[in-house]
């Protein structure tokens, strides 16, 4: 509970740092594009990301992550950067970042003689749940480009498919008249 | 050539700094990433045509085989343009980078490249251009935003000359009117006088210009494939409908994409103008010859466009018909509409275009004497002359997609709509900010609807998903219409990336699935062959 009502209390302050270090993967002049542009439509990425940052918080602090809950909104972000100029690793390397924030904060907030005790243990637990996302990322990222080169494959059938059906080169089994 | 590294290993990956370095655009060079650019043309396409320095080249080598002289051809081709295109010459000059087009590009919303802003796309061509022709730019070089012509500023052009649709969503913006699709293809024309097209462009070029339409159709394939629609209308309706070919003395030619007549989901726009055409019983034909609506020689040069489509009035003038009528295309219309009669105008060997179902008089198009199909059946609507039953449509929630050349280049805004509301009774508007003037380009326009530049088109094709998504999850929208063709072969794709379930259809698609035809057996199919919900089909 130490850890909950550590993140609870600084909630805001911490999911828009987390958003900022999302954001600062890209070039400097689109970062701040992304940072302050607010209108949904005319900023797509910056508040895709940033939607998804505030709702991936809310969820992470639950001592339960619902994985139901949690896989779209780790899709929203990812689908996004599995077709931008990321590698693998840099896609989903954003879901490391929110350890090293919350670490800062540590620093900022604790000395070592008045570190609460427990609050350690329960960190580490945390960050087994961080690392949890992180391969629940790579699945995530896996898929998407799955499906970009099944659509690639879909787009040249689409474009060959009537062709060959006018040509009586394939030929479909009737529906059943019954 | 620079491509994709290999991930950084996990120790690495901790040490990474995110903030990237700060150096300006000019020091930053071009890096060609797969996905971002399509393949170059073979020479065999540039030679059916006539075009110079015609070889086989790839982009993703070093050496591109250029020419000896390229660097005078790029500054000649400039001179010659300068003088000849007065809008070109202010372009260079006026831009005071006020920045009211960098966050208006689907490519940079959806990428994030700021090269991919289009202030600083033009500043690409501009920075030469300072360099070669103002005075400033020669005694002060980069201080003055000046930079040599070298090879890697020439592959830097090629790249993100063929990373804009040429959508002019951005021209909506700049007060001084600059309009970066023109710079575009301006800069395309001399990345074309060294052979540096594409093989998805000019591909189509050389078909139009050896057969009239970009998918190399022979004509009895353009009749087969029509006879083929006509045979799924029978099986649908219970009509067989009739239609004519290359006849002398018709009223209207018809000009449709031929992707209508070849690809899914664009032939059921073709059967539902089929189906139209026979139940109010229109006096046109179709044509073998000026088969094809679309015209990549706009990606090419304007005389390439030129060339191509001459076949349109001359074969109007060979068959004798009074108009013409043209179907759900985009870039047909912003040529159609603008660039005609300053080609050929006024068709005087054509009549000014009266509907012979309603009279009504289509005076916006006295000059050019072409109609847009979506202007003609709303018209017929609009004067009761269709029967329709939208409820064949419940089963679609419906929104619509202003292609970019329709909407900003001919202001069709709401003909489509008018359309779309008499035959669907589901309809619903994505936010006014991405429709209508201000639409989203499909991210694909322009001859870049390839295979092998998928992730640009997804990252330039977001922001106009996005908006989709948001018609999705508040109304259920499950249809994307549009009057493009470019769109029905582009958007597909773009909705399973991004929003799965929502289908891609042209509006004379939904027009056919309404329309009550005279005689026809009861409806349990609709255009695609797939059972019509609560119509005897499944629920």
């Amino acid at each position: 509970m130490l850890l909950k009502d550590f993140l609870l209390e600084r909630k805001s302050s911490l999911s828009a740092k987390w958003f900022e270090r999302v954001v600062e993967t890209y070039p400097s002049e689109t970062a701040k594009f992304l940072k302050n542009q607010k209108d949904p439509f005319g900023n797509p990425v910056g508040s895709t990301i940033l939607q998804g940052i505030d709702n991936l918080f809310n969820q992470i602090i639950e001592d339960e992550p619902d994985t139901e809950k949690i896989l779209p909104l780790l899709d929203s972000i990812i689908r996004i950067r599995a077709i931008q100029d990321f590698s693998a690793s840099e896609a989903v390397a954003f879901i490391f970042y929110i350890k090293d924030i919350i670490r800062q904060e540590f620093e900022r907030t604790y000395t070592n003689s008045n570190y609460p005790a427990g609050l350690r243990e329960e960190f580490s637990r945390f960050e087994a749940k961080v690392d949890r996302l992180a391969l629940l990322s790579f699945d995530i990222y896996m898929r998407c480009r799955e499906k970009i080169y099944e659509l690639k494959a879909q787009e040249v059938k689409n474009m060959t498919y009537r062709l060959l059906q006018q040509a009586k080169l394939i030929v479909e089994s009737p529906e059943r008249s019954d | 050539m620079a491509t994709k590294g290999k991930p950084p290993k996990p120790e690495e990956l901790s040490k990474i700094d995110y903030t990237p370095p700060k150096r300006g655009w000019m020091d930053t060079p071009v890096v060609f990433k797969p996905g971002m650019y399509c393949h170059g043309t073979r020479a065999k396409y540039l030679e059916a045509v006539g075009m110079p320095n015609a070889r086989d080249w790839s982009p993703a080598e070093e050496d591109w085989k250029l020419p000896p002289e390229w660097k005078e051809i790029v500054l000649k081709g400039i001179k010659e343009r300068l003088q000849k295109y007065r809008t070109f010459h202010v372009f260079m000059d006026i831009c005071v980078r006020c920045g009211a087009c960098a966050d208006k590009c689907h490519f940079f919303l959806g990428g994030g490249d700021p090269k991919n802003m289009p202030v600083l796309r033009a500043e690409l061509l501009r920075s030469v251009y300072r360099k070669y022709f103002t005075t400033a730019g020669k005694f002060f070089g980069k201080a003055a935003g000046a930079r040599e012509l070298t090879e890697d500023v020439l592959k830097e052009l090629w790249y993100y000359y063929f990373q804009c649709t040429e959508c002019r969503r951005c021209s909506l913006f700049c007060p001084y009117g600059i309009d970066q699709a023109e710079i575009t293809i301006i800069g395309r024309e001399l990345l074309n006088l060294l052979g540096l097209n594409l093989d998805w462009i000019m591909g189509p070029v050389a078909n139009s210009y050896r057969t009239g339409n970009h998918l190399g159709l022979e004509p009895h394939t353009i009749k087969a494939n029509i006879e083929f629609m006509i045979d799924d209308i029978e099986t649908i309706t219970g009509i067989r409908v009739e239609t004519t070919f290359n006849r002398k003395g018709a009223e209207i030619l018809f000009v449709a994409p031929s992707g209508d007549l070849f690809g899914v989901p664009g032939n059921y726009v073709a059967m539902g103008e089929l189906m139209l055409f026979h139940e109010i019983g229109l006096d046109y034909t179709w044509s073998t010859l000026a088969c094809e609506g679309g015209n990549f020689g706009f990606f090419t040069s304007m005389e390439m466009a030129k060339k191509l489509y001459y076949k349109i009035y001359s074969e109007a003038k060979r068959l004798g018909v009074k108009w013409i009528l043209g179907g759900e295309c985009g870039h047909q219309w912003r040529l159609m509409n603008q660039y005609l009669d300053t080609w050929w105008g006024p068709a005087d060997f054509l009549e000014e275009p009266v509907s012979p179902i309603t009279g009504t008089k289509f005076e916006n198009a006295k000059g050019s004497k072409v109609v847009h199909i979506t202007e003609f059946t709303a018209d017929l609507i609009r004067h009761g002359k269709l029967k329709l039953d939208p409820s064949r449509n419940d089963h679609l929630r419906v929104t619509f997609h202003d292609s970019c050349n329709t909407s900003r280049a001919m202001g069709i805004f709401e003909e489509p709509r008018y359309i779309i509301k008499n035959v669907c009774n589901h309809f619903y508007e994505m936010p006014e900010s991405t429709i209508r003037e201000k639409t989203f380009c499909c991210g694909s326009g322009s001859g870049l609807n390839a295979g092998e530049n998928i992730e640009l088109r997804m990252r330039g094709g977001f922001p106009r998903a996005n908006a989709v998504k948001y018609v999705k999850e508040k109304f259920g929208v499950n249809m994307l219409a549009n009057i493009c063709a470019i769109d029905r072969a582009a958007l597909p794709t773009l909705m399973d990336y991004w929003n799965p379930g929502v289908g891609v259809c042209g509006v004379h698609e939904l027009v056919g699935n309404a329309l009550v035809m005279k005689g026809e057996i009861e409806r349990t199919l609709d255009l695609r062959g797939e059972p019509l919900p609560g119509k005897g089909g499944t629920d």
